[in-house]
């Protein structure tokens, strides 16, 4: 089974458009910063909204606007899952997850119910219920219906951080067990890597970056990839031993190749001194602290400049060098520390 | 309690105003022949008019929650030109005089009017002066009020139920039947009881339309007004009952509708 994508939507302003491969058994985690356009391409998936291009679902086509064909929502055989569970609130906990059944809805719903440990829920109404049995009631009610393509919209945003691990436990065994093609939208990366497989990054209203977890991270090809991996993303030309960055500065990197590059760079990497350093590192510039953030054992150290970057250090190093914000540095990077891939 | 500091003249005035509402209400409670409320509610006259009332108001709101529902989902579902006429077309018989009202209906439904005449001429149907022209006159002038109540909840009814029931293979019919429908349940409901004491109380187009037919058309409002020339008790007695009813709806519906706990 596989979902074939061809997605454009164009709306005040805003223009999607996505071509995507899906195949079953595989979780696809959407990633993106606010405004990227992840739910309307859930929606669009999901026939809720009218498109421009073609969506094939295991053979049958759900839209094709040359051909003017579009199935309806209903007709569809797609399971959506919301942020909040918008569980119907005048049934009770059983009538909403034997909605979509068409036959035996309250044997079957019961029998889901009780192999998920919310068997003594049946008959309660969703408002009885904490947000986190909500949510997995909301799955339940959709995974019954067995579709074949499961669409999650930032399903744990919603809850409190002290149910969510459990909740994405939950997720987690049932996305397993599910056959058919599962996308899930979300904007938290530590979801994403933890239950997907393959991430699509898309950012204003295009798709980025695809591929495993690993591979996006190691590779970012935007500042939102860069952020969540937590490493410095630059822009530049490669001139073989070096990189003329966009800001200006020269930046001495090994096997920069030529033409458009990215250079990333590990904020442990990045060296900071209170005088101009003598040595080995030959990218030396200066630079000011703007802030500072504890994490863990360490310090990042967010630094402006000719070449803006973030710089990790230990807590007795910012001590050391009374560092603050506003502090002047000096910041060295040695080049053999830079990876650089063509962008 | 009053919470702001009010400037006195203000408050002067907002006394004078609540005092033109009061005084109609403290004449009628003040003159109210207290001793013959009971003759005069039983009196054969006063029983009809009540009796037929009740059966046009009930008619009515019926009539109104089978089209007004419909036609408040159509209303809340379109955007742009047509919404805006859509919505103004609706509301029409709120503004307008409910003379104009029943003069609009003999011109559409009287033995000459657009549908009366081949109404009358194919099936020798006449409407205006029978109970049901009563019927449809208040219909005509109180269904605004339910489809704008039910529109309102629409408005208000978070979409993505109807999405999610959508999603879970449901087709059109039992989204509506199953989901929108139980949800709008409080919208329809004070619609509903909006909608039937405007129609109790419908006075203009039901006596242009329908006539002042004791017993056929004639209403306590018609019943009211025809009173107040030959016996000033009975018509005192017959608007207490219709302010007791709209005092009753009015502290019913308080919560529900006027917002305020």
């Amino acid at each position: 089974m596989t979902l074939r994508a061809d997605i454009e939507v164009k709306r005040d302003g805003f223009a999607l458009d996505v071509d995507l491969t899906v195949d079953a058994g595989e979780t696809v985690a959407v990633l993106g910063p606010n405004g990227a356009g992840k739910t309307t391409l859930l929606r669009a998936l999901a026939g809720l909204i009218p498109i421009h291009g073609r969506v094939e679902l295991d053979g049958d086509v759900l839209d094709d606007s040359q051909a003017g064909k579009h199935v309806p929502t209903e007709d569809r055989r797609v399971g959506l899952v919301f942020q909040d569970h918008v569980l119907f609130p005048h049934l009770t906990v059983l009538e909403n997850v034997g909605f979509g059944l068409k036959r035996d809805a309250h044997r079957i719903a019961r029998e889901w119910l009780d192999r998920s440990g919310l068997g003594d829920k049946a008959g309660a109404m969703p408002r009885e219920l904490s947000g986190g049995q909500a949510q997995r009631i909301a799955l339940l009610r959709t995974l019954v219906t067995e579709p074949r393509l499961l669409l999650l919209d930032e399903p744990l945003s919603a809850l409190d951080v002290s149910v969510r691990a459990e909740v994405r436990r939950e997720l987690s065994r049932q996305l397993a067990g599910f056959k058919g093609i599962r996308i899930l939208v979300t904007h938290d990366p530590l979801e994403a890597i933890a239950l997907a497989d393959r991430l699509v990054v898309l950012e204003q209203g295009g798709v980025v970056q695809d591929g495993p977890p690993t591979e996006v991270t190691a590779r970012p090809r935007s500042r939102f990839v860069a952020d969540l991996a937590g490493v410095n993303l630059l822009r530049g030309v490669g001139r073989g031993d070096h990189i003329e960055l966009d800001g200006g500065e020269t930046m001495a990197a090994p096997e920069s190749g030529e033409g458009r590059v990215f250079a990333v760079i590990h904020p442990r990497a990045v060296a900071l001194y209170l005088s101009r350093p003598e040595g080995t590192p030959r990218n030396v510039w200066r630079a000011r602290a703007e802030d500072l953030d504890l994490r863990g054992e360490r310090v990042r150290v967010r630094l402006s400049g000719r070449v803006p970057l973030v710089a990790e250090v230990t807590p007795s190093a910012v001590r050391d060098l009374h560092l603050g914000p506003g502090a002047d540095v000096w910041v060295a990077v040695k080049a053999t520390e830079i990876s650089v891939y063509p962008g | 309690m009053i919470q702001a500091r009010i400037p006195a003249p203000l408050l002067a005035l907002a006394a004078a105003g609540l005092l033109l509402f009061l005084l109609p209400l403290a004449g009628l409670v003040a003159r109210a022949p207290w001793n013959q409320v009971g003759p005069e509610l039983l009196a054969p006259e006063t029983a009809t008019a009540l009796g037929l009332s009740i059966f046009c108001s009930v008619t009515a709101t019926a009539i109104a929650l089978v089209l007004g529902i419909p036609l408040a989902l159509v209303l809340s579902r379109t955007t742009g030109t047509l919404r805006a006429v859509l919505r103004a077309l609706t509301t029409l018989p709120m503004v307008l005089p409910p003379v104009v009202g029943g003069v609009a209906l003999i011109l559409a439904f009287g033995r000459r009017g657009l549908l009366g005449a081949p109404l009358y001429q194919l099936f020798g149907v006449q409407i205006p002066f029978t109970t049901s022209a009563a019927v449809i006159a208040e219909t005509f002038v109180a269904m605004p009020f339910l489809v704008i109540a039910v529109e309102g909840g629409l408005r208000a009814l978070d979409q993505r139920y109807e999405e999610a029931a959508r999603a879970l293979g449901a087709s059109s019919w039992r989204v509506f039947a199953r989901i929108t429908l139980p949800l709008l349940r409080p919208a329809i409901f004070s619609g509903a009881v909006l909608c039937w004491a405007r129609a109790l109380g419908e006075f203009g187009a039901t006596i242009t339309f329908a006539g002042n037919l004791p017993g056929r058309t004639q209403t306590v409002p018609l019943a009211v007004y025809v009173a107040l020339e030959t016996k000033p008790d009975g018509a005192i007695v017959l608007s207490l009952v219709l302010l007791a009813v709209a005092l009753a709806i009015l502290i019913g519906l308080r919560d529900r509708w006027l917002g305020e706990p």
